[in-house]
């Protein structure tokens, strides 16, 4: 067997890929914060129950309605995107002229109250969601062994993000979006509905979590606190790429599930804290963050 | 993001009212009413129950020293609460030393965190900063999970609590009762007295107007430094004396639900008034008591009432009551 400092090659890509995914998941997950923040001056703190809801929408979908997976990946974005521009309308946007902090606390009590009632209904132990047959087995590589479905979750959010970084660089839509990110009041007098600007981008923001949720459900058990343990680590790579860059996001998610994933081979106990401690010299060194432009 | 400051009337704070010579005697008064209720509820209520609100309350005074006073949201202040638990429990139940040193230690441990944490939280702002705060203290959450000090999940149990000084006999409740109210009494006077200290003026101009306090020549970062590691102090102290009290630290002391109850405390009792944190503490231990029996609830209840404090009660109760009196409280 081939090694690699010590560390069989089997075990080292195992782990590697398995950051990418974790890494897969951050990146869409910061994302949709940074997407949310831009516009709405508001870090979403349901994000994580969001995308807790997106993964419990392709379990019931599947165990209520028959749905199985495909389906799910359209339909339980687009019902918690919903839900989103419900929450938005009705919520969020009478905070809009506070100050950011109860955006924070609003979707802080949000988060609870969701992740309360999915615990109170299906408890704490975990839900399984089968892998899609289409997706089963894997491809036996030279030097590793690829399941497809785990392949499919990083070629499949590497495509989400590139699609969304250019609308949001390249479509007219995403022009109107970056407009009103630098001045809302100005769009706004060029004749650009600037609320349903916001409604919408809330909502897609929490639609990329939901979809995050849905890749998630085959992979870990449909769990009420798979999102808090998550968020929490997202708000870490969010601090270390800065939220000013839509690619600077995606790059800093993926790179830093790698990271972890090495963290998991050659040092396990720290595998948990890896991104802190990154997050703590990437604020001694460059404060403003890696794509952050300096305050 | 490229968002001009939100408007000064959005300031997270109760509006400042003015502080004249009847305010310092209401404020006399409303410290007597605390001491005589501190004396007397005893009879009436449970001690345990009244020591739980008070560690929680002072943990909720230094929370609101720090967003009330110096505008900073921590998202991670039970770090230094449930850091200075195990620390106080472990020197109490593996060294023996008497409750008095190991609360010290406790709060000790507290202030060095803080001081580290503090130090590199406060190199972003707003909410870069309340990110920053909370993961720190999952990264000291897992340090707990890990480490063979703590316990891990079944914590440090069977803390004794043992005489202070080595000579009071502290497995009475009310003579603890004595201990943690002369404990809450002491840190609640200690805030009292920063505030209006020409320190907490100067505070008080940084939370309002940053720019503003730089160009004068104060150097805020010292300024948000220094309230920071005094908040997390105050946090230890709490957490400490709970750990004391308890006979235990477990994991919930440093997990993130616990940073979101001392801002729910804080914002129900009012941000930014001196006594909000206390009747904002009475009401969600109060809550948390009569409710424990229905598990999830209590998540489901603590986050709706975020929501509707958020929406439509930001001043919280000493907030509405020092607007009707039109004296800040």
């Amino acid at each position: 067997m081939m090694t690699i400092l010590g560390v069989p090659t089997q075990a080292l890509f195992g782990q590697l890929l398995l950051g990418l995914i974790n890494g897969s998941f951050y990146a869409l997950l910061s994302l949709g914060l940074a997407i949310i923040f831009g516009l709405l001056n508001i870090i979403n703190f349901a994000h994580g129950a969001q995308y807790m809801m997106g993964a419990f929408v392709a379990w019931m979908l599947l165990n209520y309605a028959g749905l199985g997976y495909w389906w799910a990946l359209i339909l339980a974005p687009l019902a918690v995107g919903l839900f989103g521009v419900v929450l938005e309308r009705l919520l969020i946007a009478r905070l809009y002229k506070l100050d950011h902090l109860y955006g924070l606390l609003l979707t802080f009590g949000l988060a609870l109250i969701i992740q309360g009632l999915f615990r109170q209904q299906y408890g704490v132990s975990g839900l399984p969601y089968a892998i899609p047959p289409e997706l089963s087995g894997g491809q036996r590589l030279p030097f590793m062994f690829l399941p497809n479905y785990r392949g499919w979750i990083v070629a499949f959010s590497l495509v989400i993000c590139i699609v969304t970084w250019l609308v949001i660089e390249k479509t007219k839509l995403g022009a109107y979006l970056r407009a009103a990110t630098e001045n809302p009041t100005l769009v706004q007098a060029f004749g650009v509905n600037v609320p349903l600007l916001l409604t919408l981008t809330y909502g897609f923001g929490v639609a990329l979590a939901a979809l995050a949720g849905v890749l998630a459900a085959p992979v870990y058990s449909v769990n009420p606190n798979m999102g808090a343990d998550i968020i929490i680590v997202v708000f870490a790579v969010v601090v270390i790429g800065g939220m000013g860059s839509i690619l600077g996001s995606i790059l800093t998610g993926f790179a830093l599930g790698l990271v972890e994933g090495l963290t998991k081979v050659f040092y396990p106990e720290a595998s948990a804290t890896a991104i802190f401690v990154i997050m703590v010299v990437v604020l001694l060194v460059k404060p403003a963050g890696l794509f952050g432009k300096p305050a | 993001m490229a968002h001009a400051a939100a408007p000064a009337d959005a300031a997270p704070i109760a509006a400042a009212l003015p502080e004249t010579r009847d305010t310092k005697a209401l404020h006399r008064i409303v410290f007597i009413g605390l001491a005589v209720l501190l004396a007397v509820l005893p009879f009436g209520l449970y001690p345990v129950f009244l020591m739980k609100v008070l560690c929680f309350a002072l943990f909720a005074l230094a929370f609101n020293l720090l967003l009330g006073y110096g505008g900073l949201l921590s998202f991670g202040h039970a770090a230094y609460f449930g850091m200075a638990s195990y620390v106080s429990a472990y020197a109490a139940k593996n060294w023996g030393v008497t409750p008095e040193i190991a609360i010290l230690a406790g709060t000790l441990t507290a202030a060095l965190l803080g001081l580290a944490f503090g130090a590199l939280a406060i190199r972003r702002q707003g909410i870069y900063f309340s990110m920053i705060t909370l993961a720190l203290a999952q990264m000291v959450f897992f340090f707990s999970l890990q480490a063979k000090m703590t316990g891990g999940e079944d914590g440090i149990q069977a803390v004794p609590r043992g005489r202070l000084f080595g000579l009071i006999d502290l497995s009475d409740d009310r003579v603890l009762y004595v201990l943690v109210a002369l404990i809450f009494f002491g840190g609640l006077l200690l805030i009292y007295r920063i505030i209006h200290s020409p320190f907490g003026q100067v505070l008080k101009a940084i939370r309002d107007n940053e720019p503003r306090a730089i160009s004068l020549g104060y150097r805020t970062t010292r300024y948000k430094l220094a309230v920071f590691v005094l908040s997390t102090t105050l946090a230890g102290l709490a957490g400490a004396t709970k750990a004391i009290v308890f006979q235990l630290a477990s994991l919930t002391d440093v997990h993130w639900s616990m940073s979101g109850e001392v801002v729910l405390m804080t914002l129900v009792g009012g941000m930014g008034t001196v006594f909000g944190p206390i009747a904002g503490s009475f009401v969600i231990v109060a809550m948390e008591n009569y409710l424990a029996e229905f598990g999830a609830w209590v998540t489901i209840i603590q986050g709706c009432v975020f929501v509707v404090c958020v929406l439509v009660f930001r001043e919280g109760i000493v907030g509405l009551v020092a607007r009707k009196l039109r004296k800040p409280l």
